[in-house]
């Protein structure tokens, strides 16, 4: 197991400096004199041409592509991400809280989908063109087609404008908290519609994958021995089918765990949650690339390791894949 | 019945007889004897949500085409003293901040949704079907290249490296369409190359190798039909898909600007609470013109896989 799990982290390596190298490589062909994306443009315009000379040699910029970004993945492995034109602070000061406050609402969203997901999966699986699979399948198509924007604003519309019940942006209220266990539920209700409608975004996924799986298994050989063998429907179902179902539903997991990224992009500019997504929007409008390469190197590890994490656990459930 | 079964084995020997045994058998179970394509067609007909989606598509294709005569305002022109009415007889969906007729609006933005549907999946669907079929096709060094990428670019948050794009080259409805296109390849061309090596261990290609047959010929003619079943089913999703994307990019400031409507950068305005309470119209009818459309597309694609095929989970 120890050695499946090195050899997956070193295949992982490549994969890491591929994104960063392609970012990177993207980042210095932006129309321009690579000098704009490196310092702020009134700081360009306040320094004569000898001023600019002496920071574009000690950024390395006369160098050649492949040494610059070597310098910078160097500063990297040592938490230097350069520092935000916009914000005037180090990157990495910026990304600290954001990307534990992203952390949240995506597991929480994933918990979400995974509960609703896999219900319905199960559910149309189990009865096959029944009312209820037709019902569910075209409530899963519907949550897929409906973007998590406009879900959003009708929520809010209904849950905090008319209804009251939640609030409807940020994390923390500003008033009236006084007890821990106060703070505690107050951002529980902060959390919630954000969680829901990403969660209920992604859970069209993780829904058609288990029903087609679950269907997959349900006729193998196996099932119909175990039937035979005359074992308890509930006994066949636990034990012989969801077991073998729930592997390729695994792998899924990982993958969509970059679509919830995304998703929460769009979820956090509404909900002003702040989180990574709303830091890379605003990043991209302000063209603040210290900041914007920070939040893609951030984003693509989380994918990464949720990945890995995926494979481990498929590498546990099923040992076939360990010898391959 | 009997009498089928009678006239069947009444006639003369060889082939012939054998097929109307079959015809027969069929046809006292009802069925006839269809080509695999018209067998296709025919159960995507008697899909019925998916005909309720493409009868949505073609209204919506109708109307991004003859816009300009079917809307009844030119969606730019400000009417300052109507700006914000409710709907009425005149502004059947209302007017929005500066006056603007949001009918004639959401009719205008279907043209930017078919376009960047159109665009985005044909730029993609071409890439995947070109390295899917060399990584396929030949394996090797190339196919081991080649899936290294799809790892790669598999890996990205594409929403997130998207903003990466659209800062470098601005925001625009051509640079969504590229970034769309540039980052969507791997699904693809990994079905496809999958496809591809289990028709390459198939007689028929041993066969034409066999006798000769160039490589350029045996992919043209052997390999890339056996492929249009998955290719059409990906593609329609992948329309969905891109005009859900490009709504997001449009909402978030980074697709398509003002004054171009788009049914994505027409929502931004209902962000704020009072006009999210107070005037329904400027809100509801861009996000239900996006829903009702991505969900008519789903269902096509629901349709279409059912009827070309039914063994595909992947979407």
């Amino acid at each position: 197991m120890a050695r499946y799990i090195m050899r997956r982290l070193i295949l992982s390596i490549p994969v890491f400096l591929g994104i960063t190298f392609l970012v990177y490589l993207a980042i210095n062909l932006a129309p321009g004199d690579p000098i704009n994306t490196m310092i702020p443009f009134e700081q360009i315009a306040e320094s004569t041409p000898a001023e600019i000379q002496a920071i574009r040699e000690s950024l390395g910029l006369d160098q050649p592509l492949l040494i610059r970004y070597g310098r910078w993945l160097y500063e990297l492995a040592q938490g230097n991400f350069g520092r935000s034109f916009q914000q005037k602070a180090p990157v990495a000061d910026l990304l600290q809280d954001r990307i534990a406050n992203t952390l949240r609402l995506a597991v929480a969203a994933l918990v979400i989908a995974l509960a609703i997901g896999l219900t319905s999966g199960v559910i149309m699986a189990l009865k096959q063109y029944s009312w209820l699979d037709y019902l569910l399948s075209v409530f899963t198509l519907a949550q897929w087609s409906t973007p998590p924007f406009f879900v959003a604003l009708a929520a809010i519309y209904i849950f905090s404008i008319q209804l009251n019940w939640l609030p409807s942006f940020g994390m923390n209220s500003v008033r009236g908290i006084d007890t821990a266990w106060q703070s505690f539920w107050d951002q529980v209700r902060h959390l919630i519609m954000p969680a829901t409608i990403l969660g209920l975004y992604g859970s069209a996924t993780f829904a058609r994958y288990t029903r087609a799986s679950v269907l997959d298994v349900l006729h193998s050989d196996f099932v119909t021995t175990a039937r035979a063998k005359g074992l308890l429907n509930r006994t066949v179902v636990v034990r012989h089918i969801f077991r073998n179902a729930a592997m390729p539903v695994v792998t899924v997991v990982g993958l969509n765990l970059a679509n919830l990224l995304g998703g929460a992009v769009i979820v956090e500019t509404i909900f002003a949650w702040p989180g990574m997504g709303r830091l890379g929007v605003a990043a991209t409008i302000d063209r603040d690339y210290p900041l914007l390469m920070g939040v893609v190197v951030v984003g693509a590890v989380m994918v990464l390791v949720i990945n890995l994490l995926a494979d481990i656990f498929y590498a546990i459930v099923d040992p076939r894949i360990r010898y391959e | 019945m009997s009498q089928n079964v009678q006239s069947a084995s009444a006639t003369s020997a060889g082939d012939e007889s054998l097929n109307q045994l079959a015809e027969s058998l069929g046809s006292a179970r009802g069925e006839k004897h269809y080509s695999p394509r018209r067998r296709a067609l025919r159960q995507f007909l008697r899909h019925r949500m998916a005909m309720a989606g493409l009868a949505v598509i073609l209204l919506l294709v109708v109307l991004a085409i003859f816009a300009d005569q079917i809307a009844p305002f030119d969606p730019v022109q400000t009417h300052f003293p109507d700006s914000r009415s409710a709907p009425n007889a005149v502004y059947w969906l209302g007017a929005d901040d500066l006056g603007r007729d949001i009918l004639s609006r959401i009719i205008h933005a279907a043209r930017i949704s078919v376009s960047v549907g159109i665009v985005a999946v044909t730029i993609y669907q071409v890439i995947a079907l070109l390295l899917g079929a060399l990584s396929g096709y030949f394996g090797g060094l190339v196919d081991s290249v080649i899936q290294r990428l799809v790892d790669i670019v598999m890996s990205f948050p594409t929403l997130i490296v998207i903003l990466v794009f659209i800062a470098i080259l601005g925001p625009s409805i051509y640079n969504v369409m590229i970034a769309i296109g540039l980052l969507s390849w791997p699904g693809p061309t990994r079905l496809y190359r999958g496809q591809i090596l289990q028709l390459r261990e198939m007689d028929y290609i041993m066969a034409a190798r066999s006798t000769g047959t160039r490589d350029s010929r045996i992919i043209i003619k052997h390999i890339l039909p056996g492929i249009v079943s998955p290719l059409v089913v990906n593609a329609t999703f992948g329309v969905g898909a891109a005009i859900m994307a490009e709504a997001g990019l449009s909402f978030l400031g980074l697709g398509v600007q003002p004054p171009t409507a788009s049914w994505g950068n027409m929502l931004i305005d209902a962000q704020n609470l009072t006009k999210l309470q107070t005037m329904p119209w400027m809100w509801v009818p861009p996000g239900l013109a996006i829903a009702i459309t991505v969900l008519a597309i789903n269902f096509i694609g629901d349709g279409l896989r059912d009827a070309l095929d039914p063994k595909q989970t992947e979407t």
